[in-house]
């Protein structure tokens, strides 16, 4: 058991460890910041510039958190500070099964009806003409995506704010509002940090359900209505030819270390602001 | 009206409307996908293969996707349960209080939890390279299982951390060793939040798209084997949804009505579950 356990632990290793290798054939004939930070791509004639995907990632990613963020946190407060049980009790298995769907459901879901909306009623609203399979497009399913995930945490967070605190300033007279700007925030706040951390990583790495309506165009977006090209997408898209061009499958992989990485990075981040904040004695038993 | 209550209203007219947007979500999902997929959801449907090319054939139905689907995921679960109790049972039965290694599992599987979906698959995919396995049922299993791994393991792991200490106390002053009250106490008192965590592991792993791309394959054909691809619900949807032909795209509606069914089943099970048994365990 106590090597089952240590086996699983090391999964990330391996996992990490195993791309490594797989994506060295390209490491070795190409400069890192070259791969970086170029954006010609074309696997035939042996060039591979990841900017544009890269950037497609971020833009998405960001729109995404610009939604998610705000929405999920109000929504939290509003959960766990002011919502009387009935009203937690029933929007709580809402954000279950939010969570539970597919994400090629969403993806479904967004080329159906987010799509439309942005083509029809949204880029016309702004005098732009979009085919709707945008940055904006992908944002939007993510966002929704990542709703319970934030809200999720943040309503852990929250109610871990020691009620004493609470009493401390209703009873100096703030109103409820005043007492969870100055006191609940204040205190959750690397809590509800961690939380977004955690719903924009897993915004990053999502695939499906951006592939289907960011329009999945290799060039760099220069605005919200301009289709993207995120990292994911271009992995999912090219696995079936990868085999026959020289390069290209250490170059997917080398794409997949680096959203490995990238996620690594900020979930360990944003877990151990976790385990440290409320949750001193979250790993520990 | 005084700054303050303005301020205050304002506010949680905001948190409203946020929860309000939410929930309102939720309900377009399942409006688009109920009333796409209800029209074409009929008895050929689920109990036929596509019989002449899923993504262009007009005939047939999505069997060939409901029974890998099931297949896949229910071989991943078992898969993932015989690694994740032990795990589980190690963490709260054998490790002592504060030990690193549990220390560093627990924190291994919240990092993994994290992690893309398409990077199991590219990971799943250089496995099965380095075994010398093609696409097939097998290597999918695989690579779902170690998707669920982190999400059932935490799971069990949270619940039995809720058996209180003094039950394993009595175990052992009963001259029980570490074993045995791991599975008659442990197990038996945990046992819907075991069942829980199976359901959202399954739930997690039916659903899942981007890992089984390159690790599953697909086909029209049942499945058959462990080493032939398989086909699924979700590439089903992301495949058969693609094409210009109303018929084929009927097939993906129709899938997506069924995967979506199948997940409300599952939360609404694993809600029951958890209402019911924890009537009758000692608290």
């Amino acid at each position: 058991m106590c090597l089952l356990a240590a086996f699983s632990g090391l999964i990330v290793i391996i996992m990490a460890f195993a791309l490594c290798i797989r994506s060295l054939p390209i490491l070795k004939t190409k400069s890192l910041a070259g791969l970086l930070l170029s954006d010609a791509w074309h696997p035939s004639r042996g060039e591979f510039g990841f900017l544009a995907f890269i950037f497609g990632t971020l833009w998405v990613t960001a729109v995404a958190c610009l939604i998610a963020v705000p929405v999920s946190i109000l929504t939290s407060i509003y959960l766990s500070e002011y919502a009387g049980k009935r009203v937690r009790g029933s929007v709580t298995p809402f954000i279950d099964i939010l969570a539970g769907i597919p994400s090629v459901v969403y993806g479904m879901w967004g080329v159906l009806v987010i799509v439309p909306f942005i083509k029809e009623h949204f880029a016309p609203l702004f005098g732009i003409s979009s085919s709707g399979y945008c940055v904006l497009a992908g944002g939007m399913v993510l966002a929704v995506m990542i709703f319970p995930v934030i809200i999720h945490i943040s309503v852990g967070v929250l109610g871990s704010v020691p009620q004493a605190l609470k009493d401390a300033s209703l009873s100096l007279g703030a109103t409820k509002w005043q007492t969870i700007k100055n006191v609940v925030i204040r205190r959750a706040m690397p809590g509800l940090v961690a939380a977004s951390v955690l719903g924009l990583s897993r915004a990053f790495g999502e695939t499906m359900a951006v592939l289907m309506v960011v329009g999945n165009v290799a060039r760099i977006p220069h605005s919200i209505f301009a289709p993207a090209y995120p990292l994911p997408a271009l992995i999912a898209n090219n696995y079936g030819e990868m085999l026959s061009v020289k390069f290209y499958d250490a170059g997917l992989l080398f794409a997949s270390l680096i959203l490995l990485l990238v996620v690594l990075c900020f979930n360990a981040v944003s877990r151990m602001i976790l385990s440290g904040s409320k949750w001193s004695t979250y790993y520990n038993g | 009206m005084d700054k303050r209550r303005l301020e205050e209203n304002i506010f949680k007219g905001l948190m409203v409307c946020s929860t309000a947007l939410i929930v309102f979500s939720l309900f377009l999902i399942l409006e688009t996908v109920v009333r796409k997929g209800l029209p074409y959801l009929s008895w050929g449907m689920i109990t036929q293969a596509p019989t002449s090319g899923y993504y262009l054939g007009k005939d047939g139905g999505i069997l060939n996707a409901i029974l890998g689907s099931l297949y896949l995921t229910g071989g991943a679960v078992l898969l993932a349960v015989l690694v994740s109790l032990p795990v589980a049972l190690y963490l709260n039965v054998y490790s002592k209080k504060g030990s690193p290694l549990a220390y560093f599992t627990r924190f291994a599987f919240d990092v993994l939890w994290g992690i893309p979906s398409i990077v199991y698959g590219a990971f799943g995919f250089t496995i099965m390279l380095f075994f010398g396995i093609k696409a097939s049922l097998l290597g999918g299993i695989i690579t779902i299982a170690l998707l669920i791994l982190p999400i059932m393991s935490r799971a069990m792991d949270e619940v039995m951390r809720m058996v209180p200490v003094e039950l394993l106390e009595a175990s052992y002053a009963l001259g029980a060793t570490r074993l045995e009250t791991a599975l008659k106490v442990v197990v038996r008192q945990a046992l819907p939040g075991i069942l829980t965590a199976i359901l959202i592991a399954f739930g997690r792993g039916i659903g899942d798209a981007a890992s089984l791309l390159f690790t599953a394959g697909f086909t029209d054909s049942l499945p058959s084997s462990l080493l032939r691809p398989a086909a699924t619900l979700p590439l089903a949807i992301f495949f058969q949804f693609g094409t210009p032909m109303p018929e084929v795209q009927g097939r993906a509606y129709a899938s997506a009505l069924i995967l979506t069914i199948i997940i409300l089943i599952i939360s609404v099970v694993s809600r029951l579950l958890t209402k019911r048994f924890t009537r009758h365990i000692i608290k």
